[in-house]
């Protein structure tokens, strides 16, 4: 029993570790720009870390946790952002703004992405191997163009939607329109905050930690490592993949609630939504490491960092960029680095115990 | 007690194409039995497990679990329900887990608790992750494996996955236990300590066990009743000694 008591602290200790650090970054920051010591483009950059992150995190359950490849994050991030922008907007029509609206807009962008994520997850999940990739590559770039093709608007009749034009919509006079095209939403209310960011992403970290270390976290965990063990000791990998999908994608939908309203412009662009991002998160994810958590989140922010600190650089950017993402891939993966961190490790172990031993004996 | 029939297998075929991996096999094992099935290789042993465990679903012929159960047309997690257990040829852990949560897997038929009271961590969720810490640890000092509860199971040695292996199945609380090739690649004194393990879970658990196996030594040690197998048809069934003794088993497997 003292060996699993152990193990339970030190679990318990990363996770303290884990909301600390969000935490501790969040009270800096707050501190810092309450004394006005925070640059514009950082102040910018603040609900786009809490963004990546969360989309880091959540991809995390699938890739790392569950062990599927997912390459369409950003597709439910799509929906996430349209589907509450599309009720924000036509709740600032109809002349109500309040941050309550945003907890609601929060809850169906969640919601319609988790459908989504229901209706990709049951047909893809039942095959063994890597279809959920190509399906979900597909997705996110099939979900890219419908909202970039769509026209829709609100009058006193109901919703019109069209696939042509904006004339085409047939509105009356007190009609208005939401989505135009390719132009996307215009003049969505400004409801995120870094603050909301912090808290949203703490309430993600919370869900996925809880949930990795339950009995549905172990059951996906256990399909990840021997599906056919799994499924001869009684577990459904249909269900439990499906939850851990479902849960993803839901959290992808808030993160794009959250990037919705943190722009005045809601446009499905190529760079935002398009199969680059989806990308884009899959390195954080790989960078932080699989299955960690913690490793998600500090990747998302650095990488999110970067690209800005290098624009002094200008066209010579996305090269070093690269050249730097290479770099960090090759020192954490290759196993004579391992090694040496490892050796690192129970050096520093050992420091530690002697100058706690040489304490004790004074 | 003895006498209940535990598992009984009726004219059990399958065919893959045009191959006839099983044939017309038959088999009845009481309750409390150590049962042998052996055979050369590619004689459908594994097929067999793999029909009782729902992997493959057979052509024709029937199973039947504790005379009322059928089992054949279910699916493996049906069956494991039901109370169907076994291991694997090559062993199949979850390697990432520890040893602790390999076990702890198992119990989760018998612990269900929903995923919403396992992320919000309600009462059911503490108290029943409380009861199955203790009945894993339980059950992994029953294998003496419980110095090693936190280590990743891929870092066993492997005697000790083979027999994390076993305690995962016996987890899953099940009537019968498959044990597919137990002593495979394992020396002398390992197979002993495994034969001891294996006597000890028929004792302690009160289970029917069914075996494949190529060791003789571990064959004649504990097996009560054999069946032989050759191309996918039974060549010989009845007790170990007799079995053993049988000529044309000799010829086909033991070798004159």
């Amino acid at each position: 029993m003292d060996l699993l008591k152990k193990r339970q602290l030190k679990k318990f200790r990363y996770n303290l570790s884990t909301y600390l650090m969000i935490i501790i970054a969040y009270a800096i920051i707050m501190l810092l720009s309450f004394q006005g010591k925070i640059s514009s483009l950082l102040n910018g950059l603040l609900v786009p870390f809490c963004t990546y992150s969360i989309l880091a995190v959540s991809l995390n359950l699938v890739v790392g946790i569950s062990g599927e490849l997912s390459l369409g994050h950003a597709g439910f991030m799509c929906i996430g952002a349209f589907s509450s922008a599309i009720f924000t907007r036509y709740m600032k029509f109809l002349g109500v703004e309040g941050l309550y609206l945003f907890v609601i807009a929060i809850i169906i962008g969640a919601v319609s992405a988790a459908v989504f994520g229901l209706l990709i997850g049951i047909p893809v999940l039942r095959l063994k191997g890597d279809y959920l990739a190509i399906v979900t590559l597909a997705f996110g770039e099939i979900i890219k163009n419908i909202v970039n093709a769509i026209y829709l608007g609100f009058d006193e009749h109901g919703a019109h939607i069209s696939l042509k034009n904006a004339m085409d919509l047939g509105l009356s006079d007190k009609g208005f329109i939401v989505i135009k095209g390719a132009q996307g939403i215009t003049g969505t209310p400004h409801y995120s905050s870094f603050t909301a960011g912090v808290i949203l992403l703490l309430i993600v970290v919370t869900i996925i930690l809880n949930l990795i270390n339950s009995r549905t976290g172990r059951n996906i965990k256990a399909l990840r490592d021997n599906r056919i063990a799994a499924e001869s000791v009684g577990i459904s990998a249909m269900k439990y993949k499906l939850i851990a999908f479902i849960i993803a994608s839901s959290m992808a939908g808030v993160a794009g609630v959250l990037y919705a309203h943190n722009l005045t412009t809601l446009t499905a662009l190529p760079k935002n939504f398009g199969y680059n991002m989806s990308i884009t998160i899959l390195v954080f994810v790989v960078l932080g490491g699989m299955g960690k958590i913690r490793g998600s989140i500090i990747a998302a922010v650095i990488l999110t960092l970067l690209p800005e600190m290098l624009r002094s650089l200008q066209d010579y950017r996305m090269l070093i960029y690269s050249i730097v993402l290479i770099c960090v891939m090759i020192f954490t993966s290759a196993p004579s680095m391992k090694q040496y961190i490892e050796v690192a490790k129970s050096k520093l172990k050992h420091i530690r115990k002697s100058f706690s031993k040489s304490k004790e004996g004074i | 007690m003895k006498d209940n029939i535990m598992l009984s297998v009726k004219n059990l075929s399958i065919t893959f194409g045009g191959l006839h991996a099983v044939e017309n096999f038959n088999l009845d094992i009481r309750e409390n039995e150590l049962y042998g099935l052996i055979g050369p290789n590619g004689a459908g042993k594994t097929t067999i497990f793999n029909l009782l465990t729902g992997v493959y679903k057979p052509t024709t012929g029937s199973i039947t679990l504790n005379g009322v159960n059928k089992i054949e047309g279910k699916n493996t997690i049906e069956i494991n329900k039901m109370g169907i257990a076994r291991t694997f040829q090559n062993i199949r852990l979850f390697n990432q887990l520890t040893v602790h949560d390999n076990v702890k897997i198992a119990l989760q038929n018998k612990y269900r608790y929903s995923t919403i009271s396992g992320i919000l961590r309600l009462t059911r969720y503490r108290r029943y992750e409380a009861l199955m810490d203790e009945e894993a640890l339980a059950l992994l000092k029953v294998f003496n494996l419980e110095n090693e509860a936190t280590m990743k199971s891929s870092n066993l040695p492997y005697g000790k996955q083979r027999k994390l292996e076993i305690a995962r199945a016996i987890a899953t609380n099940p009537k019968v236990l498959l044990l597919d090739e137990p002593a495979a690649g394992m020396n002398e004194n390992e197979t002993k300590e495994l034969m001891n393990t294996i006597k000890l879970v028929k004792d302690k658990f009160n289970m029917t066990i069914l075996l494949i196996e190529h060791d003789m030594k571990l064959v004649k040690g504990i097996c009560e009743e054999l069946t032989v197998l050759n191309f996918g048809k039974v060549l010989a069934q009845g007790p170990t000694d007799e079995v053993l003794k049988n000529k044309e088993v000799i010829k086909a497997y033991l070798g004159e």
